[in-house]
């Protein structure tokens, strides 16, 4: 039997697949540790990003903190997080906040920054308020782009939460861990591919979020089937003469 | 009355839009401001509703400093039209006319019944009210967009080169639903154009600009036709070109009106 072969036998195994240390709880805390990650990170980058997009102030402050923290290995920082926080969780959580702020800060800055100025001018010249263009105007139009930050940094999170398992035991890290340690290959290769699995499944979600966001929020006029194109078919409906 | 007291505009880096522009734009008139990019034209109608501070002077609406206003009340009672509609584009055609009741607190039920009034009002076809704006012609998109500038009832306009954007014959659609309108309701309409056939077709009273909204002639239409004051505005009216310059031949007993280049256009009425 391949090693493959082994994998998706281990994962047939019902053994695995209850109690504490069984595939849907690790599952469940692999997702726990991502939402949380992601969500923490969103409630320091969103803000940031479309304030800066809005302000169109600091842009070069998002070129280099995406720049720089891109650079930064997590490994390297689970294991300073670690040494500074001690073994367990939070060390972890930190880690993958600071993998996380980037793409959502530069997805909701672009996104923002992106809305046409003129719409964004016109909204404030028939009187509304900074808040009210925000959420308004400019966060419906730039929701696709925000999503797709959002959508990068959990990819990238769900993927290297597997590194939870390095200082903690949790997530699903724990399997490609252990399985390491005890040269249990099958059990690692059946780790990895329940990752993977999880991460395509967020990205569907995501891609799914994304256009929903899209028919929704930024073009909803694209998704009623009509396109420029078709103005000639308006002109019969209106009245008087065609303009 | 909006009044304009000696103001100035200099941004930041000593480049200068607007000097010393004093003028009185009269209650239920339309004045337009009529001048080549670098006028400052469009910087004195922003200035009107506080997009544009004025580093010198004052703007005066009914002798009340508008500095002193919050901004965000005062656009709101203030119609205001752009040359591209600046119509939001997430949102249907009777959302966007119905903006600024919606932020004024109106039931957006009653806000949408008084657009698609509003729609009727400017020439569109109540049935339009549920597309999106890219789903408009720009005529369309043009007229929309004044009828969002009616909609919270204002006394002022301002018409930033609204039919700028729009190919000619549709502009003199617009231009004539305009003039309807303003028959109609009577507001106070600070209109802003680089097109002279526009000025003189719109304004009770034009206003010619040179650069930095420096006056070079204000009077009506007729007024300005009649004496260009300088060779500045005389060439900026185009007071020598071919479709200026009429002359009346008599033939078969009826006065036919002739241009400048022997073409007949018209025939004048006993």
């Amino acid at each position: 039997m391949n090693l493959f072969m082994e994998a998706l036998a281990w994962l047939g195994d019902p053994a695995h697949w209850s109690g504490g240390g069984g595939i849907p709880t690790r599952i469940l805390q692999h997702l726990a540790i991502t939402a949380a990650a992601v969500g923490i990170a969103g409630a320091i980058a969103l803000p940031a990003g479309i304030l800066i997009g809005h302000t169109r102030r600091g842009a070069g402050l998002i070129g280099a903190l995406s720049g720089a923290a891109r650079a930064i290995p997590t490994l390297g920082l689970l294991t300073l997080f670690g040494l500074a926080f001690g073994i367990g969780l939070k060390a972890s959580l930190v880690a993958l906040v600071v993998l996380a702020v980037p793409s959502i800060l530069a997805g909701s800055y672009a996104g923002i920054q992106a809305v046409d100025a003129a719409t964004v001018s016109a909204a404030k010249a028939v009187g509304m308020r900074p808040s009210q263009v925000i959420f308004g105007v400019e966060l419906p139009l730039a929701s696709p782009v925000v999503i797709g930050g959002i959508r990068a940094a959990t990819l990238q999170v769900v993927a290297t939460a597997t590194l939870a398992a390095y200082i903690a035991d949790f997530g699903l890290g724990r399997y490609l861990f252990s399985g390491l340690k005890s040269r249990d290959y099958a059990q690692m290769l059946a780790g990895a591919l329940l990752v993977a699995a999880l991460a395509l499944a967020l990205e569907l979600a995501f891609a799914a979020a994304q256009r929903y966001a899209a028919s929704r929020h930024a073009a909803p006029a694209r998704s009623a089937g009509l396109f420029r194109s078709d103005r000639t078919d308006t002109r019969p409906a209106q009245k008087g003469p065609t303009s | 009355m909006i009044e304009f007291e000696s103001v100035s505009k200099t941004y930041p880096g000593g480049t200068v839009a607007v000097r010393e522009f004093s003028l009185q734009v009269p209650s239920h008139r339309t004045v337009v401001l009529v001048g080549s990019s670098g006028s400052g034209k469009s910087t004195l109608l922003q200035m009107v509703n506080r997009m544009a501070e004025p580093t010198g002077g004052r703007v005066l609406i009914d002798g009340d400093d508008v500095a002193g206003r919050d901004a965000v009340a005062l656009r709101r009672s203030i119609g205001y039209v752009l040359q591209h509609g600046g119509l939001l584009p997430h949102r249907t055609v009777l959302d966007n006319i119905a903006t600024v009741p919606v932020l004024n607190r109106t039931p957006r039920r009653r806000a949408r019944i008084q657009a698609a009034e509003l729609l009727e009002r400017v020439g569109l076809d109540e049935s339009l009210g549920t597309r999106y704006p890219s789903q408009l012609s720009g005529g369309q998109q043009q007229r929309v967009g004044v009828a969002r500038a009616l909609a919270a009832d204002p006394n002022i306009l301002l018409m930033d080169e609204p039919f700028g954007a729009v190919d000619p014959i549709v502009r003199r659609e617009l231009q004539a639903e305009l003039a309807r309108i303003q028959a109609d309701l009577g507001k106070t309409i600070v209109f802003v154009t680089h097109d002279v056939d526009e000025a003189l077709r719109l304004g009770d009273e034009v206003v010619v600009l040179r650069r930095h909204g420096v006056i070079a002639q204000r009077g009506t239409p007729a007024q300005i036709l009649a004496a260009p004051a300088d060779d500045f505005v005389r060439d900026f009216i185009g007071a020598d070109r071919d479709e200026r310059r009429l002359t009346v031949e008599r033939i078969d007993g009826r006065d036919i009106a002739v241009d400048g280049t022997g073409r007949p256009i018209g025939v004048l009425d006993s």
